[in-house]
């Protein structure tokens, strides 16, 4: 496939699969907690919820606060959206040149500096808005930026020891299934910690909409918030490819790994984005100070100790 | 960096890379010129992204791919989020700080200007000669960049290492102390104490209390309240 095929393929799944995630959401909430959900836009089970959802916030007025910075808070939900477009690019889906927008020498250093950016979208929103509430999630969303890249960082750096590289499709290159349980660790610290970095639930404080409203957002309206919720579901969507890609083996499967192994890292991301949205519905959300202490009590010393696992068996085994 | 010695270079005729790198130059140039000029502190950590961001895509125009990475990783994604943090503990008004200025900046101005020259000259004295092959394997690479670092210079590596911790330590002995002094918070500290992220029973964050001492300085009104506790 030529460049600029990859390239409109990575921006219309940037596009559409937030979007199913966001309507996945809706329905797979509504079961578990026993209610109807989105049934009636589009006709069939509230399929077209979302596209109305679209619609009533593109109607919506764009409001900015009149203390406000107008050009950084105008500015904020792009700088919160963009960074998980790039990130998508080098997500390799299969195997060969063809299935990754591009293939980048520093894969796992470029997605999770690029993750990391994201973040100051929320902060640029926080300290904007001329609100105290807004500045208080402000607050919370850095302290947990800098509680969470680290443990982050040391299980992402574990596997790339693992397999011998940095770039993301040499790292599913190598893999073979016996480092599902040598990873195990890594991969759940990877993984909790990437959902604090998104702001999800049960790490929702800094957006907690029961105590500071909803946190950097809540002076947004309109098309604004909208992008700003996209960008949480374009956080999901970049987690959950990033945790299959680096720990759970990508395109390999147990068979139909020639061909279909495309189908396999679909299937497992999909997968990870239930679980995304079964944590939401089913753990109330930490305090502040207790999510610090699982960050660096808990999430550290084991993404250590996954990281010196990962050492002595690489060592036992060369 | 491989030497070239068979092709000539020179500046009149430049490619697009040497002319993109001029360009983003420039433009890194003017960011660190706003960041260091504009009176609103919050709009100079966000010039600091685009002067910090500027300076990864020169290194990536170098094809040194780990290191653009890795300073967007360290200072993009956590020094300037640090910054960003601690401005938001302050009163950083939004728009101009009236008392954004200090009576140092012609000395700062030199000791500015005195470290450029110094930089300079030296990295020009170092690569004069020095011409980046484009058309081969990246030079920069991940690969080459980690067998360079752990071969020849594994001893300043350590070294550094060793001086991190040192700044680690140190950081964790202030800020006990400070515990053992302060016994109760403060009280214009207080709604900043309960979301910074201190664990709890660990006393103010070194941060914090940093702000305050900021603060102090600025408004009248603070220092009464300070005095009167």
């Amino acid at each position: 496939m030529n460049v600029a095929l990859r390239l409109l393929v990575v921006f219309v799944v940037f596009l559409t699969f937030p979007l199913i995630v966001g309507q996945t959401e809706h329905k797979v909430m509504a079961h578990m907690q026993g209610r109807l959900g989105p049934m009636y836009a589009g006709g069939f089970h509230g399929w077209a919820q979302l596209i109305a959802d679209g619609v009533k916030f593109a109607q919506k007025e764009d409001v900015v606060p009149a203390g406000a910075d107008r050009r950084v808070f105008q500015l904020a939900p792009a700088v919160s959206l963009l960074p998980y477009l790039l990130v998508l690019l080098a997500i390799p889906i299969g195997p060969g040149e063809g299935a990754v927008g591009q293939v980048l020498d520093a894969g796992v250093f470029f997605v999770l500096a690029v993750m990391g950016v994201g973040v100051l979208g929320s902060l640029m929103a926080g300290w904007a808005s001329a609100n105290k509430f807004s500045l208080l999630g402000g607050l919370r969303t850095a302290a947990q930026l800098l509680a969470y890249e680290l443990p982050m960082l040391l299980a992402a750096a574990s596997v790339a020891m693992a397999a011998g590289t940095v770039s993301l499709p040499g790292i599913v290159g190598s893999f073979h299934w016996w480092w599902l349980p040598w990873q195990l660790t890594g991969g759940l610290v990877f993984f909790v910690a990437g959902l604090a970095e998104l702001q999800r639930p049960p790490f929702d404080m800094p957006v907690a909409d029961s105590e500071i409203i909803f946190g950097a957002y809540t002076e947004y309206t309109g098309l604004r918030f909208a992008l700003f919720l996209l960008a949480e579901y374009a956080g999901i969507v970049v987690l959950c490819g990033l945790t299959t890609v680096l720990f759970l083996g990508g395109w390999h499967g147990p068979w139909g790994a020639d061909g279909l192994g495309w189908l396999w890292t679909l299937l497992k991301t999909a997968l990870l984005a239930f679980v995304v949205i079964w944590l939401r519905v089913t753990y109330p959300r930490l305090r502040e100070d207790q999510l610090q202490k699982f960050s660096w009590t808990l999430l550290v010393p084991l993404s250590l100790a996954q990281i010196a696992l990962t050492g002595i068996v690489k060592v036992v085994i060369s | 960096m491989t030497p070239l010695a068979q092709a000539p270079h020179g500046f009149l005729s430049p490619t697009g890379v040497e002319i993109a790198f001029l360009l983003v130059g420039l433009v890194t140039f003017g960011a660190a010129l706003v960041t260091v000029t504009t009176r609103q502190l919050v709009h100079a950590a966000l010039w600091l992204v685009v002067a910090l961001g500027g300076l990864a895509v020169e290194y990536l125009l170098l094809t040194a791919e780990f290191i653009a990475w890795v300073q967007v990783l360290i200072y993009v994604g956590s020094v300037v989020v640090l910054l960003l943090f601690g401005l938001m503990l302050t009163k950083a008004p939004i728009g101009r700080s009236p008392d954004a200025d200090s009576g140092n900046r012609w000395v700062a101005l030199v000791v500015a200007v005195a470290a450029a020259a110094a930089l300079v000259w030296v990295v020009v004295d170092a690569f004069r000669t020095t011409w980046i092959n484009l058309d081969g394997a990246a030079a920069g690479s991940t690969k080459v960049t980690g067998a360079s670092l752990f071969q020849n210079w594994v001893l300043p590596f350590e070294a550094l290492s060793v001086l991190l911790l040192a700044a680690l330590v140190g950081a964790i002995v202030l800020s006990r102390k400070a515990k053992a002094e302060s016994a109760p918070p403060p009280v214009n500290g207080r709604a900043v104490t309960q979301s910074s992220p201190s664990v709890t029973g660990s006393g103010i964050h070194p941060i914090v209390q940093r702000a305050e001492k900021k603060t102090e300085k600025k408004t009248e009104q603070e220092s009464e309240q300070e005095g009167a506790r």
